[in-house]
């Protein structure tokens, strides 16, 4: 399930109208991973405040989205593009994998809140194909 | 038996109740087609499958999506034994239409980024997080009957 030319095309268009916004697209979907999915919480445990909109929330989220625009311009090649990420994920934060795809669809939820025109079906569909492709990426030194 | 809170009850209904079947229906369905296309396998004989635009002006796939958001309906209204009402839709899709039900999980996520995109803002995490449960319970008890 590799990204034809059409879905790294899809992907970067799309990023480029919602970047500015991706602050917000992070802060709402690590919130909201959060609270639907409780089990995450276990990773955070050294925040004082796990609540949405928090500052540790708002400022994780960030962190979060330009790993996310690391991964866009790195689109042809993410496995390369992301093997320090690989690594910090796999030997010090040790994020169980299953749980790259719990955030992948709360970013896609937020999306669809905040660009219900622009998330049409074929955009979501290379999108979910991209956070598949960030997610094995992200997994490559795990073992 | 599945535990609601009060929040949980009145989020489903009022998602529902806001809901209008006949758009929200088709537009998951054809999502789920076009997002996972594998899922296409049950529908050999809706007609024109081929593309995004074909499966969107589908009639027969609107129409199902119709039914099934109306099935889900039978779930809200019965909350408390969702399994019990589920029973026997649940034979039908392993016995007759042979669906692997690891499809319903695949609709279950775009009904939840329909209803995001319908209700912007308002599907908070809390409304997300109830949402999914209500599904999750849905699913399970489709599933309930395959041996």
């Amino acid at each position: 399930m590799s990204l034809t030319e059409k879905d790294k095309a899809t992907v970067k268009a799309l990023w480029g109208k919602i970047s500015k916004s991706s602050d917000a697209i992070g802060a709402d979907a690590l919130g909201r991973m959060l609270v639907v999915y409780p089990q995450t919480k276990t990773y955070f445990t050294h925040w004082s405040d796990l609540s949405p909109n928090s500052a540790p929330v708002k400022n994780h989220g960030k962190n979060v989205m330009s790993g996310v625009a690391l991964a866009v311009s790195k689109i042809d090649d993410l496995t390369a593009g992301l093997l320090d990420l690989s690594e910090q994920h796999a030997f010090t934060l040790r994020v169980d994998p299953a749980n790259f795809k719990i955030l992948s669809h709360c970013i896609l939820v937020v999306l669809a809140i905040m660009f219900p025109k622009e998330f049409t079906p074929e955009v979501h569909v290379a999108m979910d194909k991209f956070f598949c492709g960030v997610s094995l990426a992200l997994s490559e030194k795990y073992r | 038996m599945v535990e609601w809170t009060d929040f949980e009850r009145a989020t489903i209904a009022d998602i529902f109740s806001k809901m209008s079947y006949e758009t929200v229906g088709p537009a998951a369905l054809t999502r789920c087609l076009i997002v996972y296309p594998w899922t296409q396998r049950y529908f050999g004989n809706f007609g024109n499958l081929y593309n995004a635009a074909a499966i969107m002006g589908n009639p027969n796939v609107a129409k199902h999506g119709t039914t099934i958001l109306h099935g889900l309906d039978r779930a809200v209204k019965n909350m408390d034994d969702i399994k019990g009402t589920y029973a026997e839709l649940s034979v039908l899709h392993s016995e007759k239409l042979h669906v692997d039900p690891d499809n319903f999980k695949l609709l279950a996520d775009c009904l939840t980024v329909v209803v995001a995109a319908q209700f912007g803002k308002a599907f908070t995490g809390e409304v997300q997080a109830a949402f999914q449960k209500f599904l999750a319970v849905v699913v399970s008890s489709l599933g309930r009957q395959y041996h």
